[in-house]
């Protein structure tokens, strides 16, 4: 099989517009969580979220006019903006724009999106409501679906191969990486632009997993304490937004010009729970089966595994989660993992969480350090792994794996490796 | 320059982003300030809100340019 390489890195997150901005708040343990201010929360339960923070540009605030023109932007929901803007800065960091047709048509897309164009659906429903059909926007329909990212990125820069969006609810961002990286081992492309992005912060996504009890509802009025996985006082996820992008690349091709070469793909593996359809089992074996297969996959051992970003959504399924890491590895290989949860600083960014985290376990592998669990003040749980309790750690990270688990029971691991 | 023309223009120029100086009496919408079909159909629907109209769709497929706009809209009201 061909070997898949990471050479380029894109990020709109909770904490800051661009990778280095949001990598460097992360590891200094700031909150992206804060009062909605998109929107009136008021007849919510919830009322904070972890939003991409607006502005003109400077200081790591994400300014829409630097990613597409203004009468573009009216055409298509904020999912897709994110989207297009992290796929910009990837592609750009990677430095591969083919203006050669053979190798556009080596080059594909898979961005997905948990929900997609949530918020334009609401809005534009009730304004049929109150006008009729006759004043629905052209613009709605493909300004709202979730694989317009991946056209959209393909029609930008002419990427003529596969183009492909996964839907795969909290998992989507690592079955896209996974999937993409496949698609270039199978010899379908040798370079893919893959991830995942999201923006559901609106009244009718707040209000849906309220609805659900997935969501924090105890600290309207400290809304940056309240992603606290495996924390005794964590009492549902925080809801964030932005988008992931990574550029994947088979492993010669990206020697051959001289990229910039972040990781390896190492591993991807995946499973169903055939459980239930927002719970995971008491012992969430599908999260061990995936974490085994893509283990397998890597043809490494699972104590080899050096950090583990988890799906840690601060929820009780945080636990559950830990308890299938310690089996996977071994009581003698726990002690020495690092694992932890960057949910606590960006929220839970759904269909874009498992690509954010995979730049997290990339960046990991770059900088030989670990991102910390912030809010872990008094954990619930015992164990021997290192929850990276509030400080970043640094430490060796050759091998780093990726949980990502979504609604219906569907679970994602993606292992990344240093490159000698 | 009539008021219709001015309100018209004022659309065309927010909704194609092009500049003012460009939406002549026979510019076209297609041709000449880079709209494709879709932003058609939006640009018709703007001038029904607009002007409080409604613009059947055998009449929209007459509306090319700028001057056909105006025209339709100044005789509808």
């Amino acid at each position: 099989m061909r070997r898949v390489v990471v050479t380029g890195l894109g990020l709109v997150t909770p904490l800051a517009d661009g990778v280095e901005k949001t990598w460097e708040r992360l590891l200094a343990g700031q909150s992206g969580a804060g009062k909605i201010t998109g929107f009136d929360p008021s007849r919510l339960t919830t009322q904070y979220a972890c939003e991409v923070p607006l502005g003109d540009g400077t200081d790591g605030t994400f300014n829409a006019d630097a990613y597409m023109e203004p009468k573009e932007q009216r055409k298509v929901d904020t999912f897709i903006l994110f989207g297009m803007a992290a796929a910009q800065q990837a592609i750009e960091d990677s430095g591969w724009q083919p203006t050669e047709r053979a190798d556009q048509e080596r080059t594909g897309v898979m961005i997905g999106s948990g929900i997609g164009g949530l918020n334009s659906i609401a809005d534009t429903a009730v304004m049929m409501a109150e006008k009729g059909p006759r004043r629905v926007s052209p613009f709605f329909v493909p300004g709202a679906l979730i694989n317009l990212i991946s056209g959209q990125v393909s029609i930008r820069y002419g990427f003529r191969g596969p183009n492909h969006a996964p839907v795969t609810a909290c998992s989507t961002g690592a079955h896209a990486i996974g999937d993409a990286s496949r698609l270039i081992m199978f010899g379908d492309a040798d370079v893919m632009i893959a991830g995942g992005a999201e923006a559901a912060i609106c009244e009718l996504g707040i209000a849906g997993f309220n609805a659900c009890k997935a969501l924090s509802t105890a600290h309207n009025d400290d809304p940056t304490k309240a992603s606290r996985p495996w924390d005794r006082d964590r009492d549902g996820f925080v809801m964030g937004e932005g988008a992931g992008i990574v550029v994947l690349e088979e492993y010669e091709h990206a020697k051959a010009r001289g990229a910039k070469i972040y990781a390896e793909v190492l591993g991807y593996g995946l499973s169903g729970d055939a459980h239930h359809i927002t719970a995971p089992p008491p012992d969430h074996e599908g999260a061990e089966r995936a974490m085994r297969a893509a283990c397998r996959n890597a043809g490494i051992d699972p104590a080899q595994i050096d950090y583990v970003n988890a799906h840690g959504t601060s929820t009780m399924a945080d636990t559950i989660e830990l308890g299938a890491v310690e089996r996977l590895v071994g009581p003698e290989a726990a002690a020495k993992l690092t694992m932890s949860s960057t949910k606590s600083a960006t929220g839970h960014l759904l269909g874009a969480a498992g690509a954010i985290e995979a730049v997290f376990s990339i960046l990991a592998i770059r900088d030989q350090v670990a991102p910390p669990t912030i809010n872990l003040d008094n954990p619930d749980v015992e164990t021997v792994v290192d929850l990276c309790a509030n400080a970043k750690r640094e430490r060796r990270i050759d091998i780093a794996l990726s949980n990502s688990f979504g609604f219906g029971g569907t679970n994602a691991s993606v292992i990344f490796g240093k490159i000698a | 320059m009539s008021d219709v023309a001015d309100r018209v223009r004022k659309i065309v120029v927010e909704h194609l982003g092009v500049e003012e100086d460009k939406v002549t009496e026979t510019a076209s919408f297609i041709d000449d300030l880079g709209a494709d079909s879709l932003d058609t159909v939006e640009l018709v629907m703007a001038f029904e809100e607009e002007f409080g109209i409604e613009i059947p769709d055998d009449a929209a497929e007459t509306i090319q340019t700028f001057g056909d706009a105006v025209k339709f809209i100044s005789s509808a009201q």
